[in-house]
């Protein structure tokens, strides 16, 4: 800011015109569309083209609907699809449980050490590298070594394939999508709990023993914005889901794991077919934008 | 009483779930590649520090680490320079299209890294970009700079605009207003941001895996590569699985307060 702008108070409004707010959003979103919008336009361009640069020999020429035609007819992308929904509606009613489980355990007063110990443990799954959450499900599943069949051995159970059988790979990569992302429900839902007013908690504590009637009557009200961010993020997140699912089974055996994220990056980088994958990428991002809408729409109120 | 110690069992239940791959993890790292190859698996045994001492001793692991840490912090930086000012007028201003906005960058927090990935591919393929840091800084602000402008804007939302008003008499402009009040009034938040922007980029898996060869390599990367082949190095891919994840648990430790407003864009409080 140099000297002869700083004493020149006869302008009142320097600084405060309309355009004001441009020049500080101008950095942020100028970046934003060259490395967001521009990339995802060639992406769309790409999508009506055969793209395959394994074979540049034959060019790129537009081919119109084509790609969205093969996408819309190929069951494997269907079935992939279907697969990362019945993914979704496996882990959610498992963390939300868990998560409200955990959530109450921490709200209930008393325990001051255990409990700060156990609310501060909950961030060490969520900040856990996604690819090292795979490392550690390579190990932890592993048929003969593995820490998981030497539990269903205490439990009197044989040991189980894990990630060479279809049931086993899809069990097993629930299982380490629950450890994950059960402490974020957990804290969501704890903190719905702690909004609830403190005088009308204890009334009700007053009023009944029961600690169900409790949850369903004052407390519930305060968990379901949390519950609705729950499935909205987890959606999405479970559309992005890539990293922990590629390092445990790259998407096999066969297609068992095989969630739509991990179906698209073999398409685009293993066969090579950027135009069909570029299509796939279109019609999944189609799919988020409508579920980043319904999020704002749900749990914004002040924008 | 019965009631405490189901209270107390459950705490530690808790402790248990959360804790145990990660430290099941770690006590591989110690252990000899016959301790993890033992069947059944073994709880005690004599440590070692052999696969700490073998993975720094790989430049090819020393040198992702180094990848990691160049591309993370200079993504966090670049992304807290770019998106404070932006911060400033959304917490300051009312504009048009100001929800619009808010939706784009809500929007860039769900989106699939695959549906970026393909085409910034294939420009950096044109552009001769493949396998340079700067690719990667460049692609992680996408989900960078959304998240920092979310929490600052917060931060700055907070602070009270009396001191602003008071400034305005004294003549400042908004940019010295910017500059001498908001950034360092709203530093905590700025530092939270950052931590989590940091954070993100270095556990980033999929961009790195596609948009990288030898040079730029990342830990994730690198860590994963090791899970190809007959014999695997279990000790040293769970070292090298501790060493990534370390220091950002004691990142996320540092803002374990904030954790649900950096992973939920703020939706709740």
């Amino acid at each position: 800011m140099s000297e002869a702008m700083r004493t020149a108070p006869t302008k009142p409004n320097r600084g405060y015109g309309r355009w004001t707010p441009l020049w500080f959003l101008a950095p942020a979103v100028l970046t934003l569309f060259l490395i967001g919008i521009y990339p995802t336009l060639f992406a769309l361009v790409t999508s009506f083209r055969r793209y395959n640069i394994t074979r540049p020999r034959e060019g790129f020429p537009f081919v119109g609907f084509e790609n969205y035609i093969g996408v819309l007819t190929d069951s494997t992308f269907w079935s992939s699809l279907f697969l990362t929904a019945k993914f979704y509606v496996t882990v959610l009613p498992i963390q939300v449980v868990l998560g409200l489980i955990i959530a109450l355990l921490l709200h209930k007063p008393g325990m001051g050490f255990l409990k700060s110990l156990a609310r501060v443990t909950l961030v060490v799954p969520l900040a856990t590298t996604y690819a090292v959450v795979g490392l550690i499900g390579r190990l932890i599943f592993n048929r003969d070594f593995g820490v998981a069949n030497q539990f269903l051995g205490f439990a009197g159970f044989g040991p189980v394939d894990w990630l060479s059988t279809p049931g086993g790979a899809f069990a097993a990569i629930v299982i380490m999508d629950v450890w994950q992302w059960t402490p974020f429900c957990a804290l969501l839902f704890l903190a719905g709990l702690s909004m609830v007013p403190g005088e009308i908690e204890e009334a009700a504590r007053l009023e009944t023993s029961s600690k169900l009637a409790l949850l369903r009557h004052v407390q519930l009200p305060y968990l379901l914005p949390g519950l609705t961010a729950i499935m909205i993020l987890r959606s999405a997140d479970v559309l992005k889901l890539f990293d922990m699912v590629f390092v445990m089974t790259r998407g096999g055996p066969g297609s068992a794991t095989d969630l739509i994220s991990i179906y698209i990056q073999r398409v685009g980088f293993r066969i090579f077919d950027l135009g069909t994958a570029s299509a796939q990428a279109i019609l999944l991002l189609i799919i988020t934008i409508i579920i980043s809408r319904l999020y704002i729409r749900l749990l914004y109120r002040e924008v | 009483m019965r009631g405490k110690l189901l209270h107390a069992i459950g705490l530690a239940a808790i402790v248990v779930f959360t804790l145990f791959p990660f430290l099941w993890m770690v006590m591989a790292s110690f252990k000899t590649q016959a301790d993890i190859l033992a069947s059944p698996p073994v709880w005690f045994f004599t440590p070692t520090l052999q696969n700490y001492v073998d993975i720094f001793a790989d430049t090819k692991v020393s040198g992702s680490i180094l990848n990691s840490l160049i591309v993370a912090t200079l993504s966090t930086l670049l992304s807290v320079t770019l998106a404070t000012p932006a911060a400033f007028a959304l917490a300051r201003y009312d504009f048009r299209g100001k929800s619009d906005l808010w939706f784009w960058f809500i929007s860039n927090r769900m989106t699939s890294p695959i549906v970026l990935a393909l085409p910034v591919y294939l420009l950096a393929m044109y552009m001769n970009l493949l396998d340079t840091h700067l690719v990667l800084i460049l692609i992680y602000l996408t989900f960078n700079i959304p998240i920092v402008v979310w929490i600052v804007t917060d931060q700055f939302k907070s602070i009270p605009p009396e001191l602003e008003q008071a400034a305005r008499l004294d003549g400042a402009d908004q940019f010295t207003i910017f500059r001498k009040i908001y950034l360092p009034l709203g530093a905590p938040g700025i530092a939270v941001s950052a931590i989590f922007s940091f954070i993100f980029s270095w556990n980033e898996l999929l961009y790195a895996l596609v948009l990288t060869r030898r040079n730029v390599q990342t830990a994730p990367v690198v860590a994963t590569s090791f899970m190809s082949g007959y014999e695997l190095p279990w000790g040293k891919i769970m070292a090298t699985g501790t060493v990534i994840v370390l220091p950002v648990t004691i990142f996320a430790l540092i803002v374990s307060r904030h954790m649900v407003r950096g992973l939920t864009m703020g939706a709740t409080k």
